[in-house]
């Protein structure tokens, strides 16, 4: 952080006296005490504790089984990194289903998190004469080859820098996250996103009760809410307990790689030493971590 | 690693292999059992005998001779695929699942490629995203 923005609590207290006023209503709503909250980053143990608290019981409830809300920070010397196999992608869509189920994104109205593009093998890379809506009876189709795109997890977001209020960063593993309580709905990092990788919830998301993934963290895949942005956190959940991500393990092709950067004997990094390799966009030196291979 | 995917009731193959009788070495079409199996693996220039060895019907057999088990097919694999074999004993080729950092699982090559006719099959797709404009007004795609 370069500069010290506000503490968001006294400020407005100080404005609207709203904090005392809820409090003497003896508001326990959440919707009105996540007004009050510290940014994850910034936020004190002991406030995290209550918090958490808070929120599984108000996820226990609402879906009615035990909902976990996970904290855990990055791990010492990990740097994170993904390498998707271009030349075997058969664009099952798979990933993107897997992804949904895993990581609580709604259903009604739809949103998900990979889209899988189909280009002309003729045509190369091309992002204007991309499909992601191509449906057929089997795939790959004659002529076509897949690129699934998510959240590229980049060195130098462009996302990051146009939040006005701070409520995406990168994490040390370089896990970029959203503070969904932070997250004002400006939809700025949308239009700084170059990858179209970021979705927001212009309706009030919903998850049938039956469907939830009750093992969430707080910077991913807890239950959002309407009018903040959300996007891949490549299993945050997951890979930060030593697990891969969903799409991962479930790509019937293998195509997808999962790793530490920092260790010479992690998949990824045999990827990048032995493997014809790109990152989309290149030039706009957003630096992904995010890295696309030809296998074959 | 999961068990070879063996065909249901073939293994152990001496159920039906007694070594007792002679083995026919010649290549032909067969006709008392296995009939299935249509050889699209380089079938012009291999046949049963040069994966499966004659002499221990329950083993598979390199072209060096030594006689391997099932849940080595791998070795056997990679002694023409060679460039594969690598990849994937460093995870890079095939699925791993488990954990980056900890105990992962992989699968046989035979798991995603039937060895008799290895090319992946085609899968059919799940739906696509609905369109924005079908979103819009609550609709699917």
């Amino acid at each position: 952080m370069s500069r010290t923005l506000p503490n968001r609590r006294e400020f407005l207290c100080t404005v609207g006296g709203c904090a005392a006023a809820a409090a003497a209503a003896g508001c326990s709503d959440l919707t009105h005490t996540s007004w009050f909250r510290s940014r994850f980053r910034e936020m004190p143990e002991a406030e995290k504790k209550t918090i958490i608290a808070e929120l599984e019981k108000e996820h226990s409830a609402r879906f009615q089984q035990p909902v976990t809300v996970g904290v855990e920070p990055p791990m010492e010397n990990v740097e994170f990194g993904y390498a998707l196999d271009i030349s075997r992608c058969i664009g099952c869509r798979r990933c993107v289903h897997a992804c949904v189920d895993e990581n609580n994104q709604s259903r009604e109205p739809q949103l998900q998190w990979i889209r899988v593009l189909e280009m002309d093998k003729e045509k190369g890379i091309d992002f204007a004469h991309a499909d992601a809506y191509y449906d057929a009876e089997s795939v790959p189709r004659e002529g076509h080859f897949y690129l699934p795109v998510a959240c590229q997890q980049c060195e130098n977001p462009a996302c990051v820098k146009s939040c006005p209020v701070g409520a995406t960063w990168k994490e040390k593993d370089g896990i970029v996250v959203i503070d969904y309580d932070w997250c004002i709905g400006c939809r700025c990092c949308m239009s700084a996103c170059p990858y179209g990788a970021r979705h927001f919830n212009y309706a009030e998301p919903s998850i049938p009760t039956e469907k939830l993934n009750p093992k969430t963290h707080y910077l991913g895949n807890r239950p959002r809410m309407k009018g903040v942005v959300e996007k891949c956190t490549w299993c945050i959940q997951r890979t930060r307990k030593g697990r891969y991500p969903a799409c991962v393990e479930v790509c019937p092709v293998g195509a997808r790689k999962f790793g530490n950067l920092l260790d010479p004997e992690s998949e990824v990094r045999y990827v990048l030493e032995h493997k014809r390799v790109f990152v989309l966009k290149s030039e706009l030196n957003t630096r992904p971590k995010f890295f696309y291979f030809y296998g074959l | 690693m999961p068990p070879p995917p063996f065909t249901e009731g073939a293994f152990p193959c001496t159920e039906c292999h007694d070594p007792e009788i002679p083995v026919n070495k010649t290549r032909r079409t067969l006709e008392m059992s296995h009939q299935e199996i249509e050889l699209k693996h380089d079938e012009e220039h291999r046949w049963c005998l040069d994966c499966h060895s004659s002499t221990n019907r329950d083993k598979l057999q390199l072209a060096s001779g030594e006689q391997i088990d099932f849940t080595e097919s791998y070795r056997l694999c990679g002694q023409c695929h060679g460039d594969k074999y690598r990849d994937w004993r460093v995870g890079v080729h095939g699925r791993r699942s488990g954990e980056w950092n900890g105990h992962k699982s992989y699968l046989l090559c035979v798991h995603c490629h039937y060895s008799h006719a290895p090319a992946f099959k085609p899968l059919k797709p799940m739906p696509p995203p609905v369109r924005p404009s079908q979103l819009a007004k609550g609709g699917k795609s």
